[in-house]
């Protein structure tokens, strides 16, 4: 890929614009934000936005910017550590079943149905009905989810390389199987997972989301945007506003990693052209 | 096709199995006693060894592991602690609205995004048909719960079309609940709809470019008799493969959005279940729920090789 290239894809450029934004965004909210998040106003509750609060402000009085910029490092950190915890077990697991193939490939592929009979939610139920609601249980639940789809990936993407001439050839030099894996199957399959990472971060985004809407996530008094929207719930017919900007937020979030995929398939993989 | 057939089957109950394993040790790994979790700090002896001996906790592993599957089989889920009834009568009660509201979505997102995305795919390169993709990307990063809430604040809160949320139960009429589970299906239905559509094109733009896409179109057949007759069937498998994928969000999706509308159903069960550490009931529910999945993926395997018959020799 030249840089050239990948300047010249919109989905690419828009992605990377949107995501280092919201990256920025994240990393301000560590020095500043317009009020000390949490600060309460219960005089000023519910105001529409005004050039005093951006966003308006919660019925608590808070300020709504003020949480979602507190709130996108939650969003990340979750996303982004499960995402890791995905790759970390999966990738591995996927280059093994290819470099072995036969019974040890067959199990690992069968632990992979097992592993995606549990959706997300699902699994952080079991795991909050056991040890309680809380981050870190959302995390582990993403990325036990994030397992089976990178060991797919890893698997079927080597699987093909292993029939290349290159990698046939490495074995007849004499290379055993997992330096082969090493030196030219995982760099050959970088870009690959490079995108599937994106996706499954955008995707990470929408489940902290859902397991914080409905109490499984991230607990008070940490700002998270599922929780803001459930709170916001039962004000949506007093002050729409704040049901409004944290669900933009997510939303917004999770175009720009799916643009900066979809971009970075299209710039990796000649084949999508 | 039968052995095809067989192989699948015997996977998914060996999966079945291992999913029941896993569920029945998360219970296992509980820190401490589960009858006393269950009763909460203030329990006496009496009430915690009584909860005990019903849980069937003072028997060993394996034999407790070997009657809470034959139970599942059975149908006896046991009893719920906090309801005093039997977990199975909570289940069948509260599917009477998950299950409808998860059926209404699938249809409806099918029937949204199957001629969106053959739209999309026979305009490619217009503005139209980037348009529509457009849209999907935008579909895609709706949390659907969000997009509920949207709903419920336009349709319910200042158009007063629909209920903002509750539902009437069954025995109060078809068309009263019916008209409750609109707004919620709507809103599982729609971002998934995205997801099939942008699959539904690409998988239909891949066939386009096949070389018997050609012969087709030389043999003297229609652009649209191409699509429709050759590339459309062939482009199903993916599709297929989605529309699987898309069950299990949609189960997942309705446990969240029953939130959203307060409907009855498994996801509030189990939501008041986990607040009142009634493990049995989410036990129930969790393996429910995955027993559906693993069989839902099954019906989606095999009707693979009634797509494409290549399959059927295959084992």
């Amino acid at each position: 890929m030249s840089i050239g290239n990948a300047l010249a894809n919109r989905s690419f450029c828009v992605g990377l614009i949107v995501t280092s934004l919201i990256a920025l965004v994240a990393l301000v909210s560590f020095v500043w934000t317009p009020y000390p998040v949490g600060a309460l106003d219960i005089a000023g509750k519910l105001k529409p936005p005004s050039a005093a609060h951006w966003l308006g402000t919660d019925h608590f009085g808070r300020d709504i910017l003020s949480m979602i910029m507190v709130g996108s490092r939650n969003s990340i950190a979750v996303a982004s550590v499960s995402v890791a915890i995905g790759a970390g077990i999966g990738v591995p697991l996927g280059l093994w079943g290819a470099a072995t193939g036969g019974f040890v490939d067959e199990v690992l592929m069968r632990l992979n149905d097992l592993v995606f009979a549990f959706p997300a939610l699902l699994s952080a139920v079991m795991i909050t009905a056991v040890f309680g609601p809380g981050a870190i249980n959302a995390i582990i639940a993403i990325g036990i989810f994030n397992v089976p789809v990178f060991a797919r990936v890893a698997r079927a993407a080597a699987l093909s390389l292993w029939s290349r001439e290159f990698v046939i050839a490495a074995g007849a030099i004499g290379k055993s199987p997992a330096r082969i894996t090493r030196d030219h199957i995982l760099p050959n399959l970088a870009s690959l997972l490079i995108v599937q990472a994106t996706i499954q971060f955008s995707l990470g985004i929408l489940a902290e989301a859902g397991l914080s809407y409905v109490g499984l996530g991230s607990q008070p008094p940490m700002p998270s945007w599922g929780r803001m929207l459930f709170e916001a719930q039962t004000m949506i017919g007093l002050a729409p506003h704040i049901a409004l900007f944290p669900g933009l937020a997510i939303v917004i979030t999770v175009l720009g990693f799916n643009l900066l995929g979809d971009g970075l398939r299209d710039v990796l993989d000649p084949k999508f052209q | 096709m039968l052995t095809y057939a067989t192989k699948r089957a015997l996977i998914a109950i060996l999966t079945l199995l291992a999913a029941s394993l896993v569920v029945f040790a998360m219970l296992e790994i509980v820190p401490g006693d589960p009858a006393r979790l269950m009763l909460g700090m203030n329990a006496t002896e009496d009430a915690v060894h009584n909860l005990q001996e019903q849980m069937g906790l003072n028997q060993p592993l394996a034999i407790r592991y070997f009657s809470w599957l034959g139970g599942l089989l059975t149908g006896d889920l046991g009893k719920s602690y906090t309801y005093s009834v039997p977990v199975f009568d909570l289940i069948k009660e509260r599917v009477a609205v998950s299950l409808p509201l998860a059926v209404i979505s699938l249809a409806l997102s099918t029937l949204i995004a199957l001629p969106v995305g053959i739209f999309a795919a026979s305009k490619r390169g217009k503005f139209s048909g980037t348009l529509a993709m457009g849209v999907a990307q935008v579909g895609v990063a709706i949390p659907n719960f969000w997009f509920a809430l949207l709903l419920v604040y336009l349709f319910a809160v200042t158009l007063r079309l629909v209920p903002a949320g509750g539902f009437p139960g069954w025995g109060a009429g078809f068309g009263v609940s019916l008209k409750s589970l609109i707004l919620p299906s709507i809103a599982l239905a729609l971002p998934q709809a995205a997801i099939l559509a942008r699959v539904t094109r690409s998988a239909l733009l891949e066939v386009l470019g096949e070389d018997y896409i050609r012969t087709a179109r030389a043999k003297g057949l229609s652009r649209r008799q191409v699509l429709y007759r050759h590339a459309l069937r062939n482009a199903l498998i993916p599709v297929l493969t989605i529309l699987g994928l898309q069950f299990a969000f949609l189960l997942a999706g309705t446990i969240i959005i029953e939130n959203v509308f307060y409907l009855p159903g498994l996801g509030r069960l189990v939501f008041q279940a986990i607040t009142q550490r009634d493990l049995i009931v989410v036990e129930g529910v969790v393996m429910l729920l995955i027993a559906t999945l693993i069989l839902v993926n099954l019906l989606v395997d095999l009707s693979y090789a009634i797509v494409d018959p290549r399959l059927r020799g295959r084992s």
